[in-house]
């Protein structure tokens, strides 16, 4: 599994698309992270977590980059990508909706609420709309069970949710 | 830094403070439901009934409460508000001189305060969780201080050991023959004796929000024990594990670690001796697994969170082969106190075999969800109908489920019988866990729990070993078939001798206890499932 430092590894060569044009402040952003951490492998999860956070998403561009850059196999870097649930290889929706299925709000109603956003949303739990305007997505537990059921609605978490309080915040946007 | 120098902050802070703090509890719950804007709001109150010189508004970690939120409290009088608005922010400021308040008032004396004994979470809900100073005023970091100047390693291992204190995350396994392990290993072998210490703060039990809000409240207790720690096994590197559900968290402690290092707590040479310890935060990406220390391991090393076999434990060959000593964010928050008050203090409480109090998240069908500490040994029956309240509605309580997904629900005919510590629990079918409690009335099918239990077994199974990953598919359809009631008797046999493979075999803990939730609710609501099944003869005659 360990690469061996200094050794050159044969990539495929990344006839995809360039991360972002040249001089993007965001991919200086991720250098200074790599950087930070010496380009050590085992940076790795930390760097995925500062591309997300930069770029939205990670493309397979952005994960070659990342494989040059600390030296890893493609493989290995797409292996870790894929194994942890916060990663999404694709470009999430302008807004998101993130339906907590943990137990208390399972409980409470949580997997009904989910039911009936999507049917409100006409997407299924964990797609992107066609317009790539709203991701409807699940959370494993947000520790947010006293409040539950809990949804997060760009980023805040909004407790004792109803469907209506939510369909009230989807209209906001969409109307 | 020396002792001089932490009283005199300590001093300072105590000099700075106001006559009567406002405390508003900023923690998710409450976060959630408007704390920061309420916190604001209260601000200007006091700044527009001109009372800056006595009242400050203070911004502090989890009161506990957390169903009632936003929770106010009044030091030192003691008032508590619940359910507070923003709107209500001046009536609370006039309610300091007794002014009329329509804001709803909460009882600090009710049985879900008056119950609980706080040693882990004794300064929740009473400092700033963002102010280094305040931890230090309710005299932290004054244990570090002892240990580094008074005891030897090997007496700090003695006083964990003889503390009785065992780990917090579920298993129970002593923290003092832990601790001694790692001290005893010997280190790298091929380079310099490289030790780790790690708090594993990986809660991923959907339905336990302990150690994030032990994070959130009081991340400097956590420090400080995690640098104890360091001292007693001979580490100078540690690692805190935080889930990427806990954004908060993550901020708050960043910003803990970069105070202490301001003030010498963190670093090189603390308080002026040979004692060097670093800490760095390592984000969680979501994924069960890593809550398992050698997947822990695996994920802090940047590789995909698959566990191996054991031993040689981690206290031997840990992160990069080093010996590595992990911890629960709770095992660590109580080393502290242990060290201030003395083991012999902290042996009294709780049960003989079971030392010191738990914290407990209670949530689900419940009137009083939040947080609670109680010792070891209470019943689940004071728990659920005492501090709990019951459920909401009144209505009978059915079980409560303790421990996740690896754990079981427990019956509300064993409530008065059943206390709560590791082997009363296990004797019951359950496990203590990390101290989630979800509790279930009703209107929840035991089926369903146990299906909606393996359904996250069966997605968080990391794929290395057989048993887990194909068994946790296998008896998710088999429930599946129950719960659509297309199942016959012989499902269920199938599915209880699975239970048995998938326990036996599997490599790590999450799949030798993924049948967990099955069995207990199999032992203690079989007629459930049978209500469920189909008739075979009917099938049979079917065309």
């Amino acid at each position: 599994m360990q690469t061996k430092r200094g050794k050159r590894m044969a990539l495929p060569s990344p006839q995809a698309e360039r991360v972002a044009p040249v001089g993007d402040s965001r991919l200086k952003l991720l250098e200074a992270t790599m950087k930070r951490h010496q380009y050590r492998a085992d940076a790795l999860i930390e760097v995925l977590h500062k591309g997300q956070e930069l770029f939205g998403y990670l493309s397979p561009a952005l994960l070659t980059l990342i494989a040059r850059s600390l030296r890893l196999p493609p493989s290995r870097v797409y292996g870790v990508a894929t194994f942890y649930h916060f990663f999404a290889l694709a470009p999430q929706g302008e807004h998101t909706c993130t339906v907590c299925l943990g137990t208390a709000c399972y409980v409470k109603g949580g997997a009904a609420l989910l039911a009936e956003l999507e049917q409100a949303t006409a997407l299924r739990a964990g797609t992107t709309s066609a317009d790539g305007r709203l991701s409807l997505l699940t959370a494993r537990c947000l520790g947010a069970c006293g409040i539950a059921p809990a949804v997060v609605i760009d980023g805040a978490v909004t407790g004792h949710a109803t469907s209506a309080i939510v369909q009230g915040k989807l209209r906001e946007w969409f109307d | 830094m020396d002792l001089t120098e932490l009283h005199g902050i300590a001093e300072r802070e105590h000099l700075r403070r106001k006559a009567i703090r406002i405390h508003c509890c900023t923690s998710l719950g409450c976060y959630a439901s408007g704390a920061l804007e309420l916190q604001q709001r209260l601000e200007a109150a006091v700044i527009a009934a001109g009372r800056t010189d006595t009242v400050e508004v203070v911004g502090v970690g989890c009161i506990g409460f957390c169903g009632h939120g936003p929770l106010v409290s009044v030091e030192p009088t003691g008032l508590l508000f619940e359910r507070v608005t923003p709107d209500q922010a001046p009536e609370i400021v006039a309610a300091l001189d007794g002014g009329p308040c329509t804001a709803q008032r909460g009882d600090p004396q009710h049985p879900f305060f008056a119950r609980q004994m706080l040693v882990v979470r004794r300064n929740g809900g009473r400092i700033d969780p963002e102010r280094i100073e305040e931890y230090i005023a309710a005299d932290g970091y004054q244990a570090l201080y002892d240990v580094l100047h008074d005891l030897s390693p090997a007496e700090v291992i003695e006083t964990i050991t003889r503390s009785g204190l065992r780990g917090r995350g579920g298993a129970g396994y002593p923290t003092g023959l832990k601790w001694a392990t790692v001290a005893k290993s010997k280190g790298d072998p091929q380079g310099a004796p490289r030790k780790f210490v790690v708090c594993n703060g990986d809660e991923g039990d959907p339905g336990a929000f302990m150690d994030r809000s032990i994070l959130e409240s009081d991340p400097h207790l956590v420090l400080e024990g995690m640098s104890i720690a360091a001292y007693a096994v001979g580490a100078t590197q540690g690692y805190l594990y935080v889930r990427g559900e806990y954004p908060l968290a993550i901020q708050r402690l960043t910003k803990a670690i970069s105070q202490a290092r301001k003030h010498g707590l963190l670093g090189s040479q603390i308080f002026d001796t040979a004692f060097d310890f670093k800490v760095e935060i390592r984000v969680g990406a979501g994924a069960f697994v890593c809550g398992e220390e050698t997947a822990l391991i695996a994920s802090i090393e940047g590789r995909r969170g698959q566990p191996r076999p054991r031993p040689p434990y981690p206290a031997e060959r840990g992160l990069w082969g080093c010996p590595t000593l992990i911890n629960n964010v709770e095992t660590f928050a109580n080393i502290a106190p242990i060290i201030s008050r003395g083991a012999d203090w902290y042996a009294t409480i709780g049960t003989p075999k079971s030392r010191g109090t738990k914290v407990f998240a209670l949530a689900g069908k419940i009137r009083n969800t939040g947080l609670i500490e109680v010792p070891m040994g209470v019943t689940l029956r004071e728990i659920v109908e005492e501090l709990g309240g019951g459920t909401a509605d009144g209505s009978p309580v059915k079980a409560v489920q303790t421990g996740g997904p690896s754990g079981g629900c427990i019956p509300a005919a064993s409530f008065a019988t059943t206390t709560v510590d590791y082997e009363s629990l296990a004797a019951a079918g359950s496990i203590m866990g990390s101290g989630g409690m979800v509790v279930m009335d009703a209107a929840t099918s035991m089926v369903e729990i146990a299906r909606f239990y393996m359904e996250f077994c069966m997605d968080e199974s990391c794929g290395k070993c057989v048993p887990c990953r194909v068994g946790t598919v296998q008896m998710h359809r088999l429930l599946d078939q129950i719960c659509a009631g297309t199942a016959t008797a012989a499902e269920v046999v199938e599915l209880e001798a699975l239970c048995q493979l998938v326990r036996e075999t599997s490599l790590c803990g999450l799949g030798q206890s993924a049948p967990n939730p099955v069995l207990s609710t199999l032992r203690y609501f079989r007629h459930e499932y049978e209500a469920r099944l189909c008739d075979p003869a009917q099938t049979e005659e079917a065309p």
